[in-house]
């Protein structure tokens, strides 16, 4: 055998070893030369009479991450090619073997004739997993790493190397359905309790156990080669499957909203496998496998979720010249929600944090907050007391800016008014040394003018959080005019030590987020102007795959903010930069009715103390207009949604708020849940293909007005057929 | 074309469905022949001169299977000559059976047939022949699958029926049903359900409580909260249907229509075939007509195959005397009713299914009787007979007497 990502060897019992052990990588993953190797391993201890039995086991930290996701992209180039080359008939028969041959390989695997164990530490997620599964035995570390799990639907894929069989196989059918929807990975006693695997034992035994097992049972075969092996949940045309899966089709739609192929694809396969025999159940999974990595969902998730976002938080916008900065101290000025917040993920991450506020009250209130984050996670099991006390011991509450001093970086989340941050940034400043990176949280207020008041100019950079910040993956970066690109680099590191995902910005009023979810929110206003049932708009907002209809959004983020933020518009950019239908709908809602969302459980939504929200009645008073609920087309209702979102998206491109269609579509995605099957808002323009959705917003603006109309940019890509990515990659090679 | 006229009909009472139901001890089998022999005894009926047996089963498996028709052709005498075939459109089928006889007479091809339907619900079981549509993912998303009771609340919620409403509704149906017996409205077809010796085994509907009232109903809980909370189908409902913003659960046990067993024929024939029987046409079968409708409203069929039947025959609900509509939900028949306003006094004048009970494969036949019964006692001409079908479907029959 000529190995070079593993290496292989039998002891004196008879019983091989396989280590597999990438070179050049720190995690193993599944490649065609992987494969091509596993495939020698397993003729050789199929033929082998010394060997009795194989344990597979990794020589890295964790077991295995899965397949290479490029390789199934690859695959996918290598269809688009001989369909055009040779046809679409040669070409889908030949991806099919392709794409169905790792399938083949565990199988072959499985039925050797000698059995497998695969011993393992750490994560071993997706195609790593299945090839566990395909063994007769997994025995997983106690280690707090070990995760065992199918994630592959998080990038608009399934299980397609016999997965959806296999663990259909072991587990109930529903809960087999929700491990494989969820994709969630699975720490190992949980994975044992669900038949998932067999034993759990510290690591330094999983080998020895795995062999031991071996010897024992020369001849142990997987459940379902047993002929009187029965479905862990009956036969699916029974009173049983009756019971499982109407329901599972009705809980794919509530919650996928039927978007996402892949999530259809693994009921389907699971449906139809368990009425099969395993090799025909493969090949039935298969064929769903070559549909479903075919389809743009999973090219724009592969893209966008998987690839783009690690790129990004492994820093690929930050300037390469800068050595990385050691984050040690991080001041944060204002110990409100959102500095409370801040302080926290700061603290989380292992970074000293100053929270100051006016008074030590308010600081310890901000403060407080971290306590309550922590003692939510040790009740849920996910922490334990002592990591509090560290975590709070890394938080200083403090009035005295003094005590900034020392800061490597400077977080200022006050109140949004020009003159308050001025002064908080003269004080800070007064304190802090001249390498000290100040990062205003501000989602409003140009970072330029801000940097005005900084004697400091090229140390200024915008750090603009999401709320709840615990939970928001995206922060935006805002660069000013002079910011300079060791503040860009600061801000990128901090960024990356608190886990979070960045996106770099340039200064243009609402950045580039709230101003796609604006649009978003302003359409469902007008919308409910315009005499559309409100249960209607919100059903259109998710069935696009938004995550909360339009008015709900609304009621979160508070109905009283948008009026302000309507009303400062208009009063700094004129009458006609508002809409006045939205503003007489905001007006209405604020000061007549007093509604102004969750917060005093009175939006566009009444939230009784007991059972869940419901729509205000009172909403259809406020406009005269009823339309017929028949007569409504509800893909116009969600391409309006989705449509006046990518095209801010396209309109800040051209200004040159965002510069990278990546961070365009990764902040759409994990910033405000831009239907993620599209990939974000710019993907959903280039698989729509921009002379589509020229003509979409041409027909939408006749309709509905000005502000569906085109801008010159995407007039400019319908004509020449290019896309927002082709583009970018002409820019990045030339 | 031909006139297909009804010349007799019989259907059995209707025992609960269930191991204590008084039927339960009655095969299928024997079920759909004792009606099949009422029309052959009661018309001294020369059985060879029947040409087909049609005969609606919704689950036909086990002792149901393997073609039905033919088997209790075969048991109640019929002889060897006679051919029979099972049909199956879910609700409607007893209807059906009997619109496909007819069909055959009207096309000239045959000149005697037999329409009916049987269904033991307690032996067999709801649901027992499977239910691809509903179970097969690669279906079920697309056609919005739904339990049938999440589809009728989601009407009563559309519509706008409340609990009270759909519970009034149910309450009707009792006092009808009960003043019908009382009064002895249906003796002249329910035929009682006998022993091998000739003993009565049942010979009165036997779900009937003249006595339930507004206040007994209220105290039911909805029966399908569960499911379309936890079970995902509210979230089906209201994806089909936008403007609902939630699905509010009103039905139960006491306002859907009853499981029970049961059977039914009816005699059709041409005018020739009636002359050479001896026997006297009671009603022409005017017009017919099957539709789909939305699926996930599902059990709104009716409407849509009213509207299609009505202008297959040239009328408009104002030329129907009776209106009659299977009660599978008290929302069924309020949207119903709603669609066409149509007055409380000729809708289901004698109640329906929800106090006497839906036996899946034969209501559809037993209904046409139990209207046909009451245009002659009330010497009225015209009536309509409906049924929603499960997956979206309905089918009407319009009938005159002669």
């Amino acid at each position: 055998m000529n190995l070079v990502n593993f290496r292989f060897e039998t002891d004196a019992d008879g019983i091989a070893t396989l280590t597999w052990d990438m070179p050049e990588r720190s995690m193993n993953v599944i490649t065609p030369q992987v494969m091509e190797e596993l495939n020698q391993v397993v003729d050789k201890v199929a033929s082998d009479e010394a060997i009795k039995g194989c344990v597979i086991v990794s020589g890295k930290e964790a077991f295995s991450g899965g397949a290479d996701l490029t390789m199934l992209q690859g695959l996918r180039d290598l269809y688009v090619k001989l369909a055009k080359e040779q046809g679409e008939q040669i070409a889908m028969q030949r991806f099919f073997d392709e794409s169905r041959k790792l399938s083949l390989l565990y199988r072959k695997l499985e039925t050797c004739g000698k059995p497998f164990a695969a011993a393992i530490h750490g994560v071993c997620l997706g195609g790593a997993f299945e090839l566990a599964l395909s063994c007769q035995l997994r025995v997983v570390s106690d280690d707090a790493s070990t995760r065992v799990g199918l994630p592959e639907i998080k990038v608009g894929l399934f299980p397609g190397a016999g997965g959806t069989q296999r663990v259909s196989r072991l587990m109930q059918t529903g809960d087999a359905l929700q491990m494989m929807f969820k994709g969630d990975q699975i720490k190992a006693l949980p994975a044992r309790n669900s038949g998932l695997v067999h034993a759990v034992l510290p690591r330094d035994q999983i080998v020895a156990a795995a062999k031991e097992w071996l010897k024992t049972n020369p001849q142990a075969k997987q459940p379902w080669e047993d002929p009187k092996f029965k479905l862990p949940s009956n036969k699916v045309h029974s009173p049983a499957g009756m019971q499982i899966w109407p329901p599972a089709s009705a809980i794919y739609r509530r919650e996928t909203n039927d978007n996402y192929p892949a999530a259809r694809a693994i009921l389907s396969a699971v449906y139809e496998g368990l009425q099969l025999p395993m090799d025909l159940a493969l090949k039935v999974e298969s064929r769903y496998f070559a549909k479903i990595l075919r389809t743009k969902e999973a090219a724009s998730m592969i893209r966008s979720l998987f690839v783009s976002m690690q790129e990004l938080n492994k820093g690929a916008r930050r300037p390469a010249d800068v050595p990385a900065s050691k984050l040690k101290k991080v001041g944060v000025v204002g110990a409100g929600f959102m500095g409370a917040g801040i302080a926290y993920v700061t603290a989380n991450a292992g970074i000293e944090v100053v929270l100051v506020d006016r008074d030590i009250e308010a600081a310890e209130k901000g403060k407080a907050y971290s306590h309550k984050l922590v003692t939510d996670q040790i009740t849920k099991g996910r922490a334990k007391t002592a990591d509090r006390d560290a975590l709070l011991g890394r938080i200083k509450a403090s009035a005295d800016y003094a005590d900034l001093k020392g800061c490597d970086l400077i977080v200022e989340a006050v109140f949004e008014d020009p003159k308050v941050k001025a002064e908080v940034i003269a004080k800070v400043e007064a304190v802090v040394g001249p390498k000290t990176i100040f990062g205003s949280n501000t989602s409003t207020l140009p970072i330029t003018g801000l940097a005005e008041h900084s004697e400091r100019p090229k140390n200024f950079i915008g750090i603009h959080f999401f709320s709840p910040v615990e939970k928001m993956l995206l922060v935006e970066i805002i660069m000013a005019k002079k910011t300079g690109k060791k503040a860009l680099a600061m801000a990128l590191d901090f960024v990356r030590a608190i886990k979070k995902t960045p996106i770099v910005v340039n200064d243009v009023r609402g950045f580039y987020a709230n101003r796609c979810v604006g649009n978003y929110i302003r359409e469902g206003h007008l919308m409910l102007m315009e005499g559309v049932p409100p249960a209607m708009i919100e059903a259109a907002g998710k069935q696009a795959g938004m995550p909360v209809g339009p008015l709900s959004l609304n009621d979160e983020v508070a109905v009283d903010l948008a009026y302000k933020v309507l009303k400062a518009t208009k009063a700094q950019l004129g009458e006609a930069s508002v809409d006045p239908a939205q503003e007489k709908l905001l007006n209405e809602m604020v000061e007549k009715h007093g509604r102004l969302g969750r917060k005093n459980r009175k939006g566009f939504y009444d939230y009784p103390e007991a059972g869940p929200k419901r729509l205000w009645p009172g909403l259809a008073e406020l406009t005269k207009n009823k339309l017929e609920p028949e007569l409504i087309d509800m893909e116009e209702l969600k391409h309006r949604l989705l449509v006046t979102q990518a095209l801010e998206a396209a309109k800040t491109y051209e200004e040159g708020v965002v510069t990278d269609p990546r961070e365009a579509d990764v902040g759409s995605i994990i910033g405000f849940g831009f239907a993620p099957y599209s990939g974000g808002t710019l993907s959903y323009i280039d698989n729509m293909g921009a002379a589509a959705f020229v003509k979409l917003c041409e027909s939408l603006a006749k309709k509905h007005g000005e502000r569906f109309k085109p801008n010159r940019l995407l007039k400019r890509m319908a004509k020449t057929g290019d896309t927002f990515y082709g583009a970018a990659e002409k820019k990045a090679a030339a | 074309m031909a006139d297909a006229f009804i010349y007799d009909h019989v259907r059995t009472p209707r025992g609960k469905g269930k191991a204590d139901g008084s039927l339960h001890e009655v095969t299928a089998i024997e079920l759909g022949t004792q009606t099949l022999r009422a029309i052959k005894d009661r018309n001294n009926l020369d059985p060879k001169l029947v040409e087909d047996v049609v005969y609606g089963c919704v689950d036909p498996v086990g002792e149901a299977g393997a073609d039905i028709a033919r088997t209790v052709a075969l048991k109640a005498g019929y002889g060897k000559e006679v051919p029979g075939v099972q049909i199956n459109r879910f609700c409607a089928s007893g209807l059906d059976a009997v619109n496909l006889a007819a069909a055959q007479v009207m096309s000239g091809q045959k000149e005697m047939t037999i329409g009916g339907g049987v269904e033991s619900m307690s032996r067999i079981g709801m649901g027992a022949s499977g239910f691809g549509i509903a179970v097969d993912p690669s279906v079920a998303i697309d056609t919005y699958f739904m339990p049938q009771g999440v589809s009728a609340d989601l009407i009563a919620t559309k519509y706008g029926f409340s609990r009270d409403d759909v519970d009034a509704y149910a309450v009707r149906s009792h006092k009808r049903a009960a003043k019908a017996w009382e009064e002895g409205r249906f003796k002249n077809s329910v035929i009682p359900v006998t022993d091998v010796n000739g003993l009565i085994i049942l010979d009165r509907d036997e779900t009937i409580r003249p006595a339930t009232d507004m206040q007994a109903l209220a105290a039911l809980k909805a029966s399908f909260v569960q499911m379309g909370e936890m079970g995902g189908f509210d979230a089906v409902a209201t994806a089909a249907h936008p403007d609902v913003e939630f699905v509010n659960h009103v039905h139960h046990a006491g306002n859907s229509s009853g499981i029970v067993d049961g059977a039914a024929a009816v005699l059709v024939g041409s005018k020739k075939a009636g002359k050479a029987a001896g026997l006297k046409p009671r009603a022409r079968i005017k017009a017919f007509a099957t539709t789909g409708s939305d699926l996930a409203l599902m059990l709104t069929g009716p409407v849509d195959v009213t509207e299609l039947v009505l202008k297959k025959a040239g009328m408009t609900p104002k030329d129907i005397d009776l209106f009659e509509l299977n009660e599978a939900f008290s929302s069924v028949v309020l949207r119903y009713q709603q669609a066409f306003d149509i007055d409380d006094a000729v809708l289901n004048v004698n109640g329906g299914a929800i106090a006497m009970g839906h036996p899946l494969g034969a209501t559809g036949a037993m209904i046409l009787g139990t209207v046909l019964d009451e245009l002659e006692r009330t010497n009225k001409q015209t009536a309509l007979v409906t049924l929603c079908v499960a997956v979206g479907m309905g089918v009407a029959t319009i009938i005159e007497r002669v």
